[in-house]
């Protein structure tokens, strides 16, 4: 390191000879200290702007998030009229499917009027149609579908639970105020009096949302309905897609490069193209699936096998260089006992060098399956965007169905006008993390468990 | 899908010849197993093998021929059949092989290192693939529109009615402006917390601080993205542009930037972290035994020798964020405009990409094509990035060894 001494300790001029006393500092000793003290500062200082970032985007996510887990709900005694639902009198479901939603919600309107009335509320300003717009515009063909699934409840006076307008529930959680409401073409302050009258008559309740993890994705107008069953589901199909695809070749890839390629020309270029395809950004995996996948084999757009498989070439090199790392990591001593034993090349490494790095291949792996789990923007060119309410069939037809992503899913929500969605995409966010949570102290625990110190 | 289930047929006929090969190799062997070269389970895998590679090839070879088109859909139910025919020739072949002399051992590594070699082509085939794809259509697009004018037009102005306007100046204005302020953000913190967590934190400091920094690293950037759009660009535009009157808008160069730089921070600090540790203890401990301070010893010594490693490091970091996406789509903005003012919402190559690609596309119109372009032209820029970052670093590796 000769070019070292070209960059030497500054020296300052005005040094001078201690005056004496080791305990007393001099000028220049106080100010080379200052600025030690500076430096550990500013490391400090640094790290402790890593975290706070991180503390801070943690938090607002949270706090935007964990509303979608929670909903309002109405729960009203509805009549549920035999003339309007089953004109033909004779409870077949088959007949009863041509009834169409807009009928239930004509039953709907009249229980939640009669409702109303008799708890003999007075708000001033309140208009006809107010009382009607309480409830989302799904729950007249959530109602549909209760009586369909049990055409026995016809002619009766049942107790439902049917969610509440996204403005009102939007109210309940704070997103929504009264001033806001005066502005807002889909909700008037008048509503959210009645609301709040109602809550405390207890026909709104606010509670525990399960269908937000099991609910489709719904349209632009009722955020309150939507939820990430189907882009959960899609997110898992591809993970199949990869965990069949990418953990196979991955391995047997980095088993010939680590243990049997001869070091040549042909291995070199494989190597450095390998690191390189680590680096290559994601959105060219797009292209590549758009191009090879979509337009040149034909499968079907927003599939999760073409999700799959893009996702599998992505997370290709990730795992060929964490498999290449545990197989590097086992001493060479146990491949020279296996072989002086008599064991051919290809029985040491199956036998006793893959089982020992299996730790480290299964670690590195649970990590590529992570960062292809939260990976987005390769998807939104092969058509995931797509709006899909519809749930995939089983694998294998399944994976040719159309279907969404978890992450794709929250990109797909910011994209709505209405705000209550921006709730909706953070509880997506919140779902996806937990399960990057859980895959990734998998992977902790793994290797904490298995790891080996040779 | 007739040839998902030749598939499943020739799987079943190869489970089957592995356990026909061996109970035949146990009964030419007369019941002595070691008269056999190799054992009875070799040769059980190596007719299973003969079953399963002719078959794979086959239904690859068929596959392939229909999406290039040169057979027609229709003739998949004749190549399933021909692929099992293939499959039981194999199976017939390889169960008359089956002898006490018959090397099945050597047989079954020579087929399962030709796999494995074969694994290893696909990464080859991935890189081929992308430029393949992305030079074809790129081609495509030059026949429609001119090469001048993409690259030195500035002007963004695609139109669904035709006449066009695609240069690439503007947009690639915008990723490099988002990237140089990301890196700004991101290499003097990450750099400063690698030289804090190596050469002053103690063990335990480290232990903690150091994974937290790295979740950064793993958090999705979809995350980052709906971040910079629900907080970080209204926080930004209530408290900075709208007082100093720089900008109106929540999406700027300025909150993709810094949302941006706080994902390459993990990025920066832990290829930091390794270079700094790189170097030679002899080093630090010659310098402070001439007697400077930690901090000295860091700028003087550790630092100009751990240079150029740290150089190919920020190379890495400004690859990965030319080609990052979700942050730029949902912080950056659409405008194409070229502007100094960082408060202002500029647009990137990659967010072109996903707007012209995504919805209905015409594979024909140049205003799809042009996807391709700007995808190549990412490839080229990132490719140089890393292929320079990757030599510098290891060459740098190499010094010390």
């Amino acid at each position: 390191m000769t070019d070292l001494s070209s960059n030497p300790v500054k020296a300052v001029p005005s040094a001078r000879p201690n005056s004496g006393s080791l305990y007393q500092r001099d000028t220049r000793t106080r100010r080379r200290n200052a600025a030690e003290k500076r430096f550990r500062a500013y490391g400090l200082t640094a790290i402790l702007i890593a975290v706070l970032a991180l503390a801070f985007l943690v938090t607002t996510i949270i706090r935007d998030g964990s509303g979608a887990f929670r909903q309002t709900y109405l729960s009203i005694p509805v009549a549920l009229d035999a003339e309007i639902l089953d004109p033909q009198g004779n409870r077949d479901p088959a007949q009863m499917a041509s009834v169409l939603t807009l009928s239930y919600g004509q039953v709907l309107d009249r229980a939640l009027d009669r409702a109303v009335a008799d708890l003999n509320l007075q708000i001033p300003g309140l208009q006809d149609g107010d009382v009607d717009g309480l409830v989302s515009r799904d729950a007249s063909a959530q109602l549909r579908r209760m009586v369909l699934d049990n055409p026995e409840l016809v002619g009766q006076t049942v107790d439902v639970n049917v969610l509440v307008n996204g403005r009102i529930d939007g109210y309940f959680k704070g997103r929504v105020t009264m001033q806001s409401a005066e502005r807002d073409s889909n909700v008037s302050p008048q509503q959210l009096l009645l609301a709040e009258a109602l809550r405390d008559e207890g026909l709104l309740v606010t509670r525990f949302n399960r269908e937000f993890l099991t609910n489709a994705d719904a349209s632009d107008q009722r955020p309150e309905a939507a939820g990430v069953g189907v882009a959960m589901l899609g997110s898992l199909y591809m993970m199949l897609v990869v965990l069949f695809l990418a953990v196979p070749i991955g391995v047997a890839a980095s088993i010939y490069l680590e243990e049997f390629a001869p070091k040549n020309r042909i291995t070199d270029i494989i190597e450095v193209n390998i690191s390189n395809l680590a680096a290559v950004p994601s959105i060219v995996f797009g292209i590549l699936g758009l191009a090879v996948f979509i337009n040149f084999v034909g499968l079907p757009q927003s599939a999760p096998i073409v999700g799959g498989l893009v996702l599998t070439l992505m997370t290709l090199p990730t795992i060929i260089i964490a498999t290449r790392a545990a197989l590097k990591s086992v001493p060479p001593s146990i491949r020279d006992a296996a072989l002086g034993v008599g064991a051919s090349k290809m029985q040491t490494v199956f036998h006793h060098v893959l089982p020992l790095a299996m730790p480290g291949i299964l670690t590195g792996t649970i990590i590529g399956l992570a960062q292809a789990l939260g990976e987005t923007a390769p998807l939104l060119l092969i058509g995931m965007v797509a709006f899909v309410r519809e749930f995939p069939a089983a694998p294998p037809e399944g994976l040719f169905d159309p279907a969404s992503a978890l992450p794709v899913q929250v990109y797909n929500w910011t994209q709505r006008s209405d705000p209550a969605f921006v709730e909706r995409a953070s509880g997506a966010i919140i779902v996806l993390l937990v399960f990057l949570l859980c895959m990734n102290l998998l992977a902790i625990y793994l290797r904490r468990k298995f790891e080996r110190r040779w | 899908m007739p040839l998902s289930w030749s598939l499943l047929a020739a799987m079943i006929l190869a489970a089957a010849g592995f356990f026909v090969g061996r109970s035949r190799a146990y009964s030419a062997s007369g019941g002595d197993v070691r008269q056999l070269h190799s054992r009875p389970a070799y040769h059980g895998a190596n007719v299973a093998l003969a079953v399963m590679l002719p078959a794979l090839t086959v239904l690859a070879l068929a596959t392939f021929a229909r999406m290039a088109g040169v057979i027609p859909v229709e003739a998949a139910g004749v190549a399933g059949l021909v692929a099992l025919g293939a499959a039981v020739a194999g199976l017939g072949w390889a169960v008359t092989r089956v002898e006490t002399s018959f090397r099945a051992r050597s047989m079954v590594e020579r087929m399962v290192l030709g796999i494995m070699m074969f694994c290893s082509l696909i990464a080859i085939a991935t890189t081929i693939g992308i430029v393949l794809s992305l030079v074809f259509e790129t081609v495509n697009f030059f026949e429609k529109y001119s090469i001048r004018q993409f690259f030195f037009s500035t002007e963004w102005s695609p139109r669904f009615e035709g006449n066009s306007r695609l240069g690439v100046l503007p947009l690639l204005w915008g990723t490099l402006y988002v990237s140089f302020i990301a890196l700004l953000v991101a290499v003097p913190i990450g750099l400063l917390a690698a030289i804090y967590l190596s050469e002053y934190a103690g063990p335990r400091f480290r232990s903690v601080a150091k994974p937290v920094v790295e979740v950064l690293a793993g958090i999705p950037t979809i995350v980052y993205g709906l971040f910079a759009l629900v907080t970080v660009g209204p926080l930004l535009r209530d408290w900075i542009a709208q007082p100093t009157g720089l900008g109106n808008s929540a999406s700027s160069v300025m909150t993709a930037g810094l949302v941006m730089g706080i994902m390459l921070i993990p990025f920066v600090s832990s290829l930091s972290d390794d270079i700094i540790n790189a170097v030679p203890q002899s080093l630090r401990d010659g310098a402070l035994g001439l007697g400077s301070t930690p901090s000295e010893t860091v700028r003087s010594v550790v630092l100009p020798a751990a240079l150029p490693g740290i150089v190919g490091a920020i190379l890495l970091a400004a690859s990965r964020a030319i080609g990052e996406t979700m942050i730029v789509v949902l912080g950056a903005g659409a405008a194409a405009t070229i502007s100094a003012n960082p408060f202002e919402a500029m647009t990137t190559i990659t967010v072109k990409i996903v707007s012209q690609l995504t919805g209905d596309n015409d594979f024909s119109s140049p205003e799809t094509l042009v996807a391709f372009a700007l995808g190549l032209t990412l490839f080229v820029i990132t490719l140089g990035l890393n292929v320079v970052a990757l030599y510098i670093v290891r060459k740098y590796r190499e010094q010390y060894e």
